[in-house]
């Protein structure tokens, strides 16, 4: 995995975390310059001004302290502030069947693609898919999930356009529990975290499926563009107030140079990201490893 | 949109108005919580950078410190130098001495380039133009049946050969263009990673065969520092000629705005405002800045208003208003030439004022359908004369509207303030009928 993920993350470390080598074995010693330098690295890295602030405020504290004046040590020390923003909670064991995904978010992000990346990380575990196509909203949505449901030979739960999206939802549950399905990953349509209406439409489908099966939607997933900015962390807020979102499905992570938003939407929600896109094809999924994660940022050619 | 970065700067200058005399710390303190604004709204790192040192240098200038208004006269500079950055004056998409005018979209994964090919198309046969649409994305599962379902709602031609090779497709598209004389052809390529070689590769193909008039970049925009990267590679290869921003409908954004023109130098177009193939806006750097600083955009709003509003009906109206003789039936038709305009909440945002107060209200375009339905369950008389509502007729309208009777009386109440106030605009000098409509914002 680490290899996957470091040829993905090319982009970030070359331009973002090779600016901070760079910047460490440029400057003698940590002075404002290098601060400065040093501040926009990570703000140019989507890491957010107050993060930014953060990660530097207790870096000069910590260098202070331990007089470390080399950027060997001091790269360390980097590295392990920003492991420090990533710390993830364990897993709990996944033992409900059917195990319920609901996937979420705003237009774009990729929510179809991780949905098929999902399944077939799932399949290859030789579990059970279902798929529900619950955005019967955009045009073709519903044929985009159905031609990857032909490829990845799982069964699809569907209706017409523009109908209830809850109710696609109520029958693929239904489906899941008389065919014996492992998982149900229940597709949603893309809004804007600020259309109330439309959040409320989620509200809705989370409480269909609570009611339906006790304890579930099980998993939360919120996909978020690796692309987007400091407006991440505004969805994420939104979205974890509609449907108690619990992870975090970061996408297109091979082309974009940053990424570094995912700090920002850990420190202030505390919420982890789980699984990571890599590339268009169904095979592009990686889960999420924050130790290996920051290794792969920092690696050297 | 925009509203926190909005909020922030308002804040900011609500301070540097208040100063009586300005000092260089009173500048550089502002100009802090400024580019903490700008780079909180993503604005890129370096044009924030350069943005600051250029405002900097002008409002310390001794002009600024001795004027009556010095904080006013910081807020202009900020104001100017946002235009600036903006691109200055507006863009518009070029058109082709002999049609059809071809322009091609080009853009990163779900940036939105399939709903604004559908939203161009709409907006485009506002203008008594004939769109074509043309499915070049080969690739996204589904993609090219998007666009044949959003050129039919519009009833608009949609050429798609399958899954083939897309520079064939495009190149066929032309010529059916011209033979079912289609004077506009809007080409959807799939979505790609800049740092994709093949498929960018793939671009430039499509690019030299069939030499487009106008070659757009559809950009997130809620795209982070990334932005710029991302279009100056698209410009590298493409030299597209201008820029559209997406998603503007959302709250705390604009950076990929502010950014993209600063550092490609290429003007941004059109943005995306909304969900509705209407949602599109040409867009209009003075206007925007504007809109940025709190301070609404009247301009669009007429403008809007002038592209949907039946002249006549208007001007009857505003006869009627005159006199203080409207009633529900006139309502009715006003709601209705309102719902043409777009989307009330993007109505709403341009004016001024307005904007940064509806950071956290929510439009519910639902209030206007129960409106029409309440009116709607009126019989003519009733319209004409509210007065004869009775307790039984409002109970009958309830039913008939599937409201219920505190609806058709909320109704009522705020039709007789709307009255009201318009007894007291009578005597000022007043224009236009449109706007003033207590639609339930809530």
């Amino acid at each position: 995995m680490l290899g996957r993920i470091k040829q993905g993350l090319k982009k970030t470390r070359e331009s973002v975390f090779s600016k901070i080598s760079g910047a460490l074995s440029s400057h003698k010693k940590i002075d404002d310059d290098f601060l400065e330098e040093l501040e926009e690295i990570l703000i140019t890295g989507d890491v957010g001004v107050d993060t930014t602030m953060e990660i530097i405020e207790r870096f000069r504290e910590r260098a202070r302290k331990e007089k470390v004046e080399t950027p060997e040590e001091l790269n360390e020390i980097l590295k392990e502030e920003i492991s420090k923003q990533l710390i993830v909670p364990p897993q709990e064991p996944e033992v409900n069947k059917p195990f319920v995904i609901l996937v979420v978010g705003v237009n774009g992000t990729g929510k179809t693609t991780s949905i098929a990346k999902l399944a077939y990380h799932f399949q290859q575990q030789g579990k059970k898919v279902l798929l529900a196509a619950a955005d019967t909203f955009r045009a073709a949505a519903i044929e985009q999930l159905e031609i990857w449901a032909q490829r990845l030979g799982c069964e699809i739960i569907k209706h017409q356009p523009n109908a209830d999206p809850a109710a696609v939802v109520f029958d693929a549950l239904t489906a899941a529990k008389s065919r014996n399905a492992d998982y149900v990953i229940i597709d949603t349509a893309g809004r804007l975290h600020t259309k109330v209406n439309l959040m409320s439409e989620l509200g809705k489908i989370y409480r269909v499926i609570e009611k339906q099966i006790p304890g579930a939607p099980h998993e939360v997933i919120l996909v978020i563009d690796a692309g987007n900015g400091q407006n991440a962390v505004n969805q994420a807020r939104e979205f974890v107030k509609a449907v108690r979102v619990n992870s975090i499905f970061l996408t297109k992570l091979d082309g974009t140079a940053k990424g570094g938003v995912i700090l920002s939407i850990k420190r202030q929600l505390g919420i982890p990201v789980k699984y990571i896109g890599l590339g268009e094809k169904m095979t592009d999924i990686e889960l999420f490893d924050p130790k290996e994660f920051v290794e792969g940022l920092f690696a050297r050619e | 949109m925009l509203e926190e970065l909005t909020a922030k700067l308002e804040s900011t200058f609500k301070r540097l108005r208040g100063y009586g005399k300005l000092t260089e710390k009173n500048i550089a303190d502002s100009l802090k919580e400024i580019r903490r604004a700008l780079l909180e709204a993503d604005v890129n790192y370096k044009v924030v950078k350069d943005f600051i040192a250029s405002v900097q240098e002008k409002a310390v200038g001794e002009e600024v410190l001795r004027s009556v208004t010095p904080g006013q006269m910081v807020v202009k500079i900020v104001h100017d130098e946002m235009v600036r950055l903006l691109g200055g004056t507006t863009a518009t998409v070029k058109t082709a001495g002999i049609p059809p005018t071809i322009i091609m979209l080009t853009g990163l994964q779900g940036s939105g380039k399939t709903t604004f090919a559908a939203k161009l198309a709409k907006y485009l046969q506002k203008k008594n133009r004939k769109p074509m649409l043309v499915a070049a994305d080969v690739y996204r599962p589904a993609a090219i049946q998007q666009l044949k379902i959003l050129g039919r709602s519009l009833n608009v031609p949609v050429f798609d050969e399958g899954v083939t090779d897309p520079v064939k497709i495009a190149f066929n598209s032309i010529t059916a263009a011209r033979q079912q004389m289609i004077d506009t052809v809007i080409l959807d390529t799939a979505g790609r990673l800049h740092i994709d070689e093949q498929m960018m590769e793939e671009l430039v193909r499509i690019k030299n065969r069939i030499r487009p008039h106008e070659i757009l970049f559809v950009a997130d925009g809620m795209t982070g520092q990334d932005a710029v990267n991302t279009a100056q590679q698209f410009a590298k290869r493409l030299d597209f000629d201008g820029v559209v921003l997406t998603k503007m409908d959302g709250d705390a954004r604009g950076g990929a705005a502010l950014s993209i023109k600063a550092i490609t130098g290429k003007p941004i177009k059109f943005i995306g405002v909304g969900e509705k193939l209407d949602d599109i806006e040409q867009f209009h750097p003075d206007r925007m800045v504007s809109r940025i600083l709190g301070m609404g955009d009247v301009v669009t709003l007429v403008e809007k208003a002038q592209e949907s509003i039946d002249r006549e009906k208007a001007e009857k109206l505003e006869q009627k208003l005159r006199k203080a003789e409207f009633d529900l039936e006139d309502f009715l038709d006003q709601l209705q030439q309102i719902k043409k305009m777009g989307s009330l909440e993007s109505i709403l945002r341009l004016i001024p004022g307005v904007g940064s107060q509806l950071k956290n209200v929510q439009v519910d375009e639902r209030n206007l359908v129960r409106v029409e339905a309440i009116i709607n369950s009126m019989t003519k008389e009733e319209r004409l004369n509210p007065k004869i509502l009775n307790g039984s007729r409002r109970k009958r309208i309830a039913v008939g509207s599937g409201t219920r009777v505190q609806d058709v009386n909320q109704l009522m109440r705020q039709f007789e303030q709307m009255k009201k106030m318009m007894k007291q605009m009578k005597n000022k000098s007043f224009r236009g009928g449109f706007g003033g409509a207590p639609f339930g914002i809530g």
